[in-house]
């Protein structure tokens, strides 16, 4: 029996142990799992927002030589979007589709001309339309196509020829060299400029939508260039013609009426003894790029000089490894793609500013064609006749560089170098501006004016409620204050934005008046209470000076919102906005600075206001004492004890505060304009690196270069905020031991 | 001047000016939080509707209008002429004229071209299913084209009808949001169902035809809905109106556009206090009209209220379990200190980032890969690789966990070490210790830091815009169909409510009232929420002082 029992006791026991045991493990585990997550807060941000800055690769994926690749000369060569199938176009007329990968044919189009062809012109940046030009000097347009076929279980990629225009070719005459012709399609016909013999620039424009035949030119019309000519290129909408010979002479032509064309600019690009190796248009033909024999690659883009008049002018410059003998831009990005006579390939990106990769040299021989996948992904060389090598490119994030996030980018079109933060834009050619500056000026403007407004209000009240204020009053202030804490700041935002920002701009002087106003106002009735009657004074006793100040304060406001109106009338004119901007140049913008400043403000004084009452109030009392003990005034005691000895936990507040400041959303989402705007004003709003998330980040593609900066500015708030308030809590922690000391 | 000298030195004037600052900052909480009350409840009482003739133009122009405000403009600044006797200043009222279908819903009368202002008791204001408030007399009331009634027995008629009408609109929306529903998103799980065989390669002809047989079922089923659905609208739009407006014009409005009739001029205070209890009922519990800027809040309610819930089950144990860990089991040395250090930090890490983290964690790493292991049918729509209610919950749990560790600690340290040495003496397991004398003891604070927490993530609003909350979501996430709560919808929130109406609608001046009411709402949730946590805690120090003592 007894034994029964004490088996039963053990089992018991056991069984005790065991849960012990499990909940030791358990609460450990889920500790860990706790202190894990937040490590994972910060390593997955900084997962996303790393490869940015990861640099490019090219990597050699295959090499074959296969003779069916051989036949014919080649005159030109392409990817698919994806790189996947490669296609080649040779002398003979035959377009030829292989995988890239392996170089076994696919497709294969004899005659896609009657005639042996003599040059091949990309039209569009994305080479899906080529001009094809016979020995004749023939013209026809085809458009090469990829379609994905699931018919047959799998994905397939399947090429395809069309002719968009038909198949009758148009005859260009007197062409002088097949380089020095140049097709552009818009949607209401097809532009070919072209070089005659004698210097002469020929327009044909064609009314004809896709579909249609191209018959006769409903517009020639020609133009003297007097220059010798090596390069001509023509921008994607078919409105401007570049020319530019070897010895950099170039000239811009305006052809948007194609009836009349007309010279918009003469420039020489290069100085004595260097000479032009080659050139190309940046993808949306607002820049041209040149490589010269000084082995600069330059980025010229077209302004309006203070004489308004037009002048090309170099945006950046590159160092390319010895002579360029071919430049491709890419189809999506502001990239290039350069081969220089060592047969090096390098890659440049001109927003991001910087050269991103140069290759060993690829081949002995001279690279007789390029083609790059319109995803610039990948990449074709054709070494021999019959000879190729595919590589992959790994080049994610080229526009994001320190020199494109932190420092001024001389961006195209623009007329100067300047921070500017704008990510997206209707068009596909557009140049995304990823400057993180005036997001944090932002950010930093409106914590500082928040904190202006938080810091005064906050640190004197807590000073006044934790060493003067009564016992029973303070009981009533810190649950208001803390429920001033809780008050949502959408709220607080919605109010600024919606009811705040209007009330100022119409009481702007009302307002203005308040910051003499309340404190004179205050010391005028402390003057005043003094010479009241003591049976007066005797009915609030002393900590009650607030509540007595609340009403003085309404009237002064009262009184200062009607006296506003008056005096600006008599002095401004009736409109102080107006006066600013006429008198002083000052605009004023609506949801402004000092908008933010107050809402902000409001919502980090608790936060500031209960971290000084606590340091101040932790005081220790025989301190305090000692001071009076001796003489001092309260007042005395106050400036010269207790603030010296609270000023750690006051600086803890303060940085929490400011904490709270950076990070805000809502309320600067609402209360300013969002405009990544860098003025000091206080009268302009600004964009924030919080607002600006919570904007953008819901439409930005997964990990496009835009969602990982968005996520790099996550983790820079993060960072900042984390920064700060580990400084308050170290000085926190110190504060307490050394109180405990004392 | 010796006494005034004296005065400066004592420091009192500083002092004075200190306590200016608490002054300041109590009048501005108190002023704020007044402003919101009286904004917020102002907008379901049924205001006076003024009859007013205004001379515009020496035209005079006959005006019926709820006056919204009045204010003193100063004529030079608008660039105006000064009144005949000089007077620089202009009294304006803003005067809501509803009717936008005819022309613009507010404008503003100069106060010296008024030339009378009553306040005639057969004024009726309408509010309706769209195009906002109507006002105007009503003249006859008509069912199917015939005339009912006409003059003054038709207000008692059209009263009757308008009744008619919201009992059909019930019967309508009953019928839509539960049956219908319901078929509809069976036929979605059937398509669904479909799909996964597919995927499978289980799409044998067999299960493909049974498939079918159900869904033409439920097709059949659907048509016999959709067939009542034909009939009751056609009853609710039986009965038509007329009503004279302001401009003598008389229009014909039907019945089924509208909501509610009201004659407030006519109206008691009793009767306006009742009708102000309906119309703040209302406005909790019906759904959003014309882009949110009119009807109620009742999503954004329940969204905001299930995400807190789903929040509050996920934080409590995670914040639980991480202070006992923290106070109880790990070792206190430098790492303890640095990981609370991190915890309090975090509360500190702007509410963005977390929105962020739940983006790119939760709905694109974690739903993404749910969704290619378990609903590989649903693509490429994604089911859980989209901003959705689950993952709003986890985005505030890890948002609000500091808060709830944080205040857990707190409690734990309150208890005195001898209950904790007690209970080991008495043989009790360091578990059992735990679970039957410190958690209970724990509790209230574990309490507060969970109201805390709960009041926070009723409040925050920036993450949730990266992670779930929509402007309207069709359905709540919540309803009869299994498996009834579901965690992948996109839900309402009030706060992004107030954000959405006030900054995005087309209407931001006519939705103003409303944008107050639901701040008053939310104000009100988390003050209550707040002052609960506050009142449970001095009650807990006192609990424990006399423990202590």
């Amino acid at each position: 029996m007894t034994e029964f029992n004490l088996y039963q006791t053990t089992a018991r026991q056991r069984h005790r142990a065991l849960i012990d045991k499990l909940v030791a493990v358990g609460v450990t585990t889920g500790g860990f799992g706790v202190i894990a997550a937040i490590i994972l807060i910060f390593v997955f941000l900084f997962s996303v927002a790393f490869p940015v800055f990861l640099p490019a690769s090219l990597d050699s994926v295959a090499e074959y030589s296969e003779t069916d690749l051989a036949e014919g000369r080649t005159l030109f060569t392409g990817l698919s979007e994806n790189g996947e199938l490669a296609y080649r176009i040779n002398q003979a007329g035959m377009l030829q589709f292989f995988y890239s990968e392996t170089g076994v044919q696919v497709k294969r189009i004899d005659n896609v001309m009657d005639s042996a062809l003599n040059a091949v012109i990309p039209i569009d940046i994305e080479g899906n339309r080529l001009g094809l030009l016979d020995i004749d000097n023939k013209l026809i347009i085809v458009e090469i196509g990829f379609f994905v076929d699931f018919s047959g279980g799998g994905r397939v990629l399947v090429p395809q020829l069309s002719y968009p225009f038909g198949e009758e070719s148009i005859p260009i005459d007197s062409l002088s060299n097949a380089s020095l012709l140049n097709v552009g399609i818009d949607e209401e016909g097809v532009t070919v400029v072209y070089l005659d013999q004698s210097e002469l620039l020929h327009i044909d424009y064609y009314l004809a939508e896709e579909g249609d035949e191209l018959s006769a030119p409903e517009i020639e019309s020609q133009l003297e260039i007097a220059q010798s000519v090596d390069f001509l290129m023509l921008n994607e909408s078919a409105s401007r013609v570049f020319i530019l010979n070897a010895d950099g002479v170039f000239k811009l032509l305006d052809i948007a009426d194609k009836s009349e064309p007309e010279v918009m600019l003469t420039q020489t690009l290069t100085r004595e003894g260097v000479h032009i190796l080659t050139a190309e248009l940046l993808l949306g033909g607002e820049s041209l790029i040149t490589a010269a024999s000084d082995h600069e690659l330059i980025q010229w883009t077209l302004l309006r000089g203070e004489t308004s008049d037009y002048e090309m002018v170099n945006i950046r410059q590159f160092q390319s490894a010895g002579d360029l003998g071919l430049i491709k831009s890419e189809a999506r990005r502001k990239g290039l793609v350069t081969l220089n006579t060592q047969q090096q390939v390098s890659l440049f990106h001109t927003t991001g500013g910087r050269e991103l990769l140069t290759s060993e040299p690829l081949s002995d021989e001279t690279i007789l064609n390029v083609a790059l996948s319109s995803r610039a992904d990948t990449l074709l060389i054709e070494k021999a006749e019959g000879k190729f090598q595919f590589f992959e490119i790994d080049n994610e994030h080229p526009e994001v560089s320190w020199h494109a996030l932190w420092e001024e980018v001389w961006y195209e079109s623009y007329p100067s170098p300047d921070y500017i933060w704008q990510s997206s834009s209707a068009d596909d050619d557009f140049e995304p501006k990823f400057s993180l500056v005036p997001l944090v000026f932002g950010t930093l403007k409106a914590a500082f004016y928040a904190m202006i407004i938080a810091m005064p209000l906050a640190i004197m009240g807590a000073i006044y409620t934790a060493y003067f204020m009564a016992p029973k009053m303070r009981t009533w202030v810190k649950p208001g204050i803390e429920i001033m804490e809780a008050l949502p700041t959408v709220i607080l935002g919605f109010l600024a934005g919606l009811w705040l920002a209007p009330v100022i701009e119409s009481n702007l002087l009302a307002f203005f008046s308040l910051l003499i106003v309340v404190p004179l106002g205050f010391m005028l009735f402390a003057v005043v209470w003094q010479f009241m009657p003591a049976k007066l004074r005797y009915l609030i006793p002393a900590g009650w000076e607030a509540a007595l100040l609340m009403p003085v304060l309404v009237i002064l406001v009262v009184l200062a919102f009607q006296a506003g109106p008056v005096i600006e009338g008599f002095l401004f004119d009736g409109n102080i906005q107006r006066w600013m901007r006429l008198t002083l140049g000052i605009d004023y913008d609506q949801r402004n600075s000092l908008v933010v400043g107050i809402a902000m403000g409001l919502a980090v004084i608790p936060t500031i206001f209960s971290i000084t009452e606590d340091a101040v109030y932790s005081v220790p009392r025989h301190l305090t004492e000692g001071s009076l003990a001796l003489g001092a005034t309260p007042w005395q005691t106050l400036t010269g004890v207790v603030i010296l000895t609270a000023s750690p936990g006051i600086f803890s507040a303060v940085m929490i505060g400011l904490g709270r400041a950076v990070g805000e959303t809502m309320i600067v989402l609402m209360a300013t304009g969002n405009t990544a705007i860098m003025d000091f004003s206080v009268f302009e709003g600004m964009r924030t690196l919080s607002a600006n998330i919570a904007v953008e980040l819901p439409e930005s593609e997964l990990d496009s270069s835009h969602y990982r900066i968005l996520f790099l500015a996550a983790l820079v708030l993060f960072g900042a905020t984390f920064l700060f308030n580990t400084a308050a809590e170290v000085i926190r922690q110190r504060l307490r031991d050394k109180y405990s000391n004392l | 001047m010796q006494s005034a000298n004296k005065w400066l030195k004592s420091g009192e004037p500083w002092i004075w000016l200190n306590a200016g600052a608490v002054a300041i900052s109590m009048t501005v909480v108190l002023a704020l939080l007044a402003f919101i009350l009286v904004r917020g409840l102002g907008h379901f009482w049924a205001a006076d509707i003024y009859e007013i003739s205004y001379v515009n133009d020496d035209k005079a122009v006959r005006l019926f209008g709820e006056v919204i405000k009045k204010e003193n403009i100063n004529r030079v600044k608008r660039g105006l002429p000064l009144a005949a006797d000089g007077d620089e200043f202009l009294q304006r009222w803003s005067l809501k004229t509803g009717n936008r279908e005819l022309w613009a819903d507010f404008r503003w009368i100069d106060e010296p071209s008024i030339q009378s202002v009553s306040l005639p008791d057969d004024l009726v204001v309408l509010e309706r299913t769209e195009w906002g408030a109507f006002y105007g007399y009503l003249r006859s009331v008509s069912e199917g084209g015939t005339l009912v009634a006409e003059g003054d027995a038709s207000w008692k008629e059209f009263i009757s009808r308008v009744a008619r009408v919201a009992e059909l609109r019930n019967e309508i929306r009953g019928l839509q949001r539960g049956d219908m529903g319901s078929v509809n998103y069976q036929m979605e799980q059937l398509r669904l169902k479909g799909r996964a065989l597919e995927l499978k390669g289980a799409d044998t002809p067999v299960a493909l035809a049974q498939l079918a047989d159900e869904k033409a079922k439920l097709q059949s089923e659907f048509d016999i809905l959709m067939a009542r659905l034909t009939k009751l609208n056609d009853k609710v739009e039986r009965d038509t109106a007329k009503f004279e407006v302001m401009d003598g014009q008389v229009v014909d409005i039907a019945l089924a556009d509208i909501i509610e009739g009201l004659k407030p001029n006519s109206m008691s205070v009793w009767q306006k206090s009742v009708h102000y209890v309906y119309a703040f009922w209302g406005f909790m519990m019906d759904d959003p009209r014309e882009a949110n800027t009119e009807g109620g809040v009742f999503p954004a309610v329940f969204g905001t209220v299930l995400m807190v819930l789903l929040m509050s089950i996920l934080v409590t144990p995670f914040g639980v379990i991480s202070a006992v860990y923290l106070k109880e089991y790990a070792s206190q040395g430098l790492i303890t200190r640095i990981v609370r250090i991190a915890v309090n930090n975090l509360a500190g890490v702007p509410s963005i980032v977390y929105g962020v983290f739940g983006l790119g964690f939760f709905v694109y790493f974690l739903g993404g890969s749910l969704d290619q292991l378990f609903y590989p049918e649903a693509a490429p729509a994604p089911h859980f690789g989209t901003p959705g209610l689950m993952w709003a919950s986890f985005t505030l749990a890890l948002l609000t966990l500091p808060v709830v560790i944080v205040s857990t600690e707190e409690g734990l340290s309150r208890i005195p070490r001898n209950l904790r040495e007690g209970s080991l003496a008495l043989g009790a397991t360091n578990a059992e210790t735990l679970w039957k004398v410190v958690l209970p003891m724990a509790s209230p604070s574990i309490m507060t830091g969970l109201i805390l927490a709960v009041a926070r993530a009723a409040g925050e609003v920036a993450p949730l815009m990266l992670v779930g909350v929509v402007k309207l979501a069709p359905e709540l996430p919540l309803d009869g169909n299994f498996p009834f709560l579901h965690m992948e919808r996109k839900f309402m929130h009030l706060g992004f409510h107030i954000y959405d109406v006030g900054f995005q609608s087309p209407n931001v001046e006519a939705a103003q009232p409303l944008v107050y009411a639901t701040a008053f709402l939310l104000v009100l949730i988390i003050v209550v929420l707040n002052l609960s946590a506050i009142v449970m805690r001095n009650n807990l120090r006192e609990k424990y002082r006399s423990i202590a003592g």
